[in-house]
């Protein structure tokens, strides 16, 4: 079977259902079938976040098996770790090097892992960590972080950049769309 | 061509409502069923959309609006289907007009909900047809299915759902809208007025009706034998379906679209080119009931070897047939786990830190407020269902007081639960001399799935300002409650005071705890709180109030300026003198969020 599959992950509020419905729409124009599958309701309230996109000739199945995902894109280290068993053995993790303790960390409870990244080079052929949420910030909004994770995840495809940057300035609002193509290229140009 | 959009399965039944000509559609919210009456609204020049106040009413008002030849659609969560059983039972026999489409959106895996209950056999029970799509293209064709079906054969129409068909995407081909048919209100009392001797000809025409869906069954296209290479059978339906058709690649395949009542005669075609069948559905084994009985001779594989617990996914599916090992590479156990929260600056947390600190455990109910039985909060020990807060807390009440007992009793409840199923509760207490407190979280807002209006919003649906229901008022005024309370859901101490003086109370009453959602106003008229490093004393008081926005940096308590919203609890709990180390960072942020309740009442910013 040749369908492949991207996992995007991080926390409820930080944009993972835009940023994925970005991509499924990337991968509809340039031709692929998609499915997408999205966790909605409790995840809302800062609970973890879990979006799968799978692609090919004829998709079955919206959601992933384990060790299956070609790219996990993460939108906080933690979450990055916490979905690592669905990333191929040779599979790429593009994460945002930004960290977001979880109440239960933050109040005492637990602890947040030390050395995520070394980690994560374990169980993936390539890790990019790319400080996203602070060259957003950078640009002067904190919400055009998922757009520098997809200008990313875009440098590593074959789909041609002009359809990437054609889906971001119809999904986002008219007012931003100069602010996120910006972000995009910031993502896309990212360790060049 | 027909244009081919991208569509979640939810927003496929809301184009497969405008494409079926319905011109009403009502609902309770509930996940993973929310979005289709939200997506619905985009119609709202051919379809009237509401929200009832549960979905027992939404239920009722979809069996009216088919009274009069209207194609009606009502949406629920599994759950809510409990609460609108008895207009089901009732609409099964009573048959339609127009057509009635009732769509249940069940929750394999319990994403966000208290059972993972099938309701298919609601189906059963209530012997009404039941369609279940295996993604967003038959969500769509399905409705303009279950509308054909329904006027047909004289019978609601059940489209059952589950989280994964809701909350995939996957690609719709989209068509015209149907003509609605004449709109007329024609009396037919003996169909319609349910006395027992009406009602007992009308179970007649019922098992009638369920022998011609049995025969249609077996003729309905999207009930769908698909050939294979191997002598290897699968029946399915649902999202297992799509599952096994990635693990069983060579196999005949039975799509079962209508799994109620069952295509016996396919299920036959199938058998003769197999000589195994494998069954595969989430949650209860409809479908296999069915194989086992019509195939007694075939070896068949169902819920004996695949889960009957949780979701199915391939990897289960794998897992039982021993073709693929699950244990994970590396542990996910090992690390925190980051389970939802009450936002930052939710006014529920107040409630929840003070029962805290008050050594007094709360019963619960249905809502974003059930956050406040997780750690550190943890003051919620009973979670039932929709309005059980205050009719357990009741019983709990009056069984200890019955033994000579007694302990410290509060009731916790949203405003939307309230008026789903509260007040009924409250009507317990009062008329059964109870001396229960009870708190009433009103942000104005269904807030948990996403922030639909409710009797108390003063919005409908379509946004029309409408009537609003004041809480405070219905309860001391029309529920004659005398001790009813009103306080600003920022106000730590008084509602501290509040809580102290009234649980010691030996009569019932009443607390309601008012702020609109924060999540409808953030940062439009906030600032952030921040902390002055060199006052903080680092005693990780504010840490404790399980706030998303305040974590530690370099020994020192620290707010995330771009979570937090300014809600003072933080900065109330701070315990350093003269100067509290948590201040607004922007001095204009004190003057907003002193804004009073009375300006909040009176200032129209629901």
């Amino acid at each position: 079977m040749n369908t492949k599959t991207i996992l995007i992950c991080g926390v409820g509020g930080q944009g993972v259902l835009t940023a994925s419905d970005l991509l499924s729409d990337v991968l509809l124009e340039a031709g692929r079938n998609v499915k997408k599958s999205e966790v909605h309701g409790m995840s809302q309230r800062g609970g973890d976040v879990l979006c799968t996109v799978r692609f090919g000739q004829e998709v079955f199945s919206p959601i992933s098996a384990l060790g299956e995902a070609s790219y996990l894109l993460a939108f906080e280290k933690l979450e990055a770790l916490r979905h690592i068993n669905s990333l191929r053995p040779d599979g790429i993790v593009l994460a945002n090097d930004f960290v977001w303790e979880p109440v239960p960390v933050a109040a005492g409870f637990e602890q947040y892992p030390e050395g995520i990244e070394e980690t994560l080079k374990k169980y993936a052929r390539e890790v990019v960590m790319i400080p996203a949420t602070r060259l957003a910030l950078e640009l002067g909004n904190e919400r055009a972080t998922n757009v520098i994770l997809i200008g990313l995840l875009a440098s590593r495809t074959d789909i041609a950049k002009e359809i990437w940057m054609r889906v971001v300035e119809r999904k986002v609002p008219p007012k931003s769309v100069d602010l996120n193509l910006k972000a995009f290229e910031k993502g896309y140009s990212f360790a060049r | 061509m027909a244009a081919t959009e991208l569509l979640s399965g939810n927003e496929a039944i809301a184009r497969g409502a405008y494409e079926a000509g319905i011109t009403f559609a009502s609902a309770y919210p509930g996940t993973p069923s929310t979005e289709i009456l939200e997506n619905i609204v985009r119609y709202k020049d051919v379809i009237y959309a509401q929200w009832g106040a549960n979905e027992k009413t939404a239920v009722e008002e979809a069996l009216g609006a088919s009274f009069t030849g209207a194609r009606a659609l009502v949406t629920m969560k599994h759950v809510g289907l409990n609460v609108a059983a008895d207009p089901l039972f009732s609409a099964s026999y009573i048959g339609t007009t127009g057509a009635l489409i009732i769509v249940s959106a069940d929750d394999p895996g319990m994403h966000s909900s208290q059972n993972e209950q099938d309701n298919r056999n609601y189906a059963k029970a209530a012997k009404i047809p039941v369609l279940e799509p295996v993604d967003s293209q038959e969500a769509k064709d399905f409705v303009i299915e279950a509308v054909r079906i329904s006027e047909a054969f004289d019978t609601p129409v059940m489209l059952r759902m589950t989280t994964r068909t809701s909350h995939s995407r996957s690609a719709v081909r989209l068509g015209e809208r149907a003509t609605p048919p004449e709109i007329e209100y024609k009396s037919d009392f003996f169909k319609r007025n349910l006395l027992p001797a009406n009602a007992l000809k009308r179970h007649v025409e019922v098992e009638k009706r369920m022998d011609r869906l049995a025969e249609f069954a077996d003729t309905f296209a999207a009930n769908q034998i698909i050939p294979g290479r191997e002598r290897v059978g699968v029946v399915a339906s649902g999202i297992s379906y799509q599952y096994g058709r990635e693990v069983f690649p060579d196999a005949w395949f039975l799509k079962v679209a209508m799994p109620h009542p069952f295509p016996v005669k396919k299920l036959a075609e199938l058998a003769g080119h197999v000589d195994t069948i494998y069954v595969l559905e989430e949650n209860d084994p409809i479908l296999e009931t069915e194989v086992r009985l019509h195939q007694p001779g075939k070896r068949v594989v169902g819920k004996d070897l695949f889960p009957k617990i949780g979701e199915m996914t391939p990897d289960r599916i794998l897992a039982a047939l021993g073709r693929k090992d699950l244990t994970p590479r590396f542990d996910t156990d090992s690390i925190p786990k980051r389970p939802p929260t009450l936002c930052a600056g939710c006014s529920h947390r107040s409630v929840f830190y003070n029962l805290n600190r008050l050594k007094v455990m709360s019963r619960g109910d249905i809502g974003c407020y059930t956050l406040g039985a997780l750690r550190p909060l943890s003051a919620m020990d009973v979670c039932v269902d929709m309005g059980a807060s205050i009719t357990s807390q009741l019983g709990i009440e009056k069984a200890l007081e019955k033994a000579g007992k007694s302990i410290k009793q509060v009731a916790v409840i949203g405003d939307s639960t309230f008026f789903h199923s509260g007040i009924t509760g409250l009507l317990d207490v009062i008329f059964n001399r109870g001396k229960s407190t009870v708190v009433i979280l009103d942000n104005s807002i269904t807030a948990m799935t996403g922030h639909q209006q409710n009797p108390g919003s003063g919005h409908t649906l379509l946004g029309e300002v409408a009537g609003r229901v004041d809480i405070f008022k219905l309860v001391r005024d029309g529920l004659g409650i005398a001790n009813t309370y009103e306080i600003d859901g920022y106000d730590l101490n008084g509602i501290r005071d509040l809580l102290q003086r009234e649980i010691a109370r030996e009569e019932p009453s009443v607390i309601v705890v008012r702020r609109p959602c924060v999540m409808l106003f953030r940062k439009a008229q906030w600032s952030p709180m921040t902390v002055d490093p060199q006052t903080c004393v680092y005693c990780r008081s504010c840490l404790k109030i399980g706030c998303p926005a305040i974590t530690s940096r370099d020994g020192k308590a620290f707010i995330v300026p771009e979570l937090c919203n300014g809600c003072t609890v933080c900065s109330q709990v701070c315990p350093t003198k003269p100067v509290k180390a948590i201040r607004f960072a922007d001095e204009k942020g004190l003057h907003i969020a002193e804004t009073t309740l009375a300006d909040y009442l009176s200032g129209g910013k629901s």
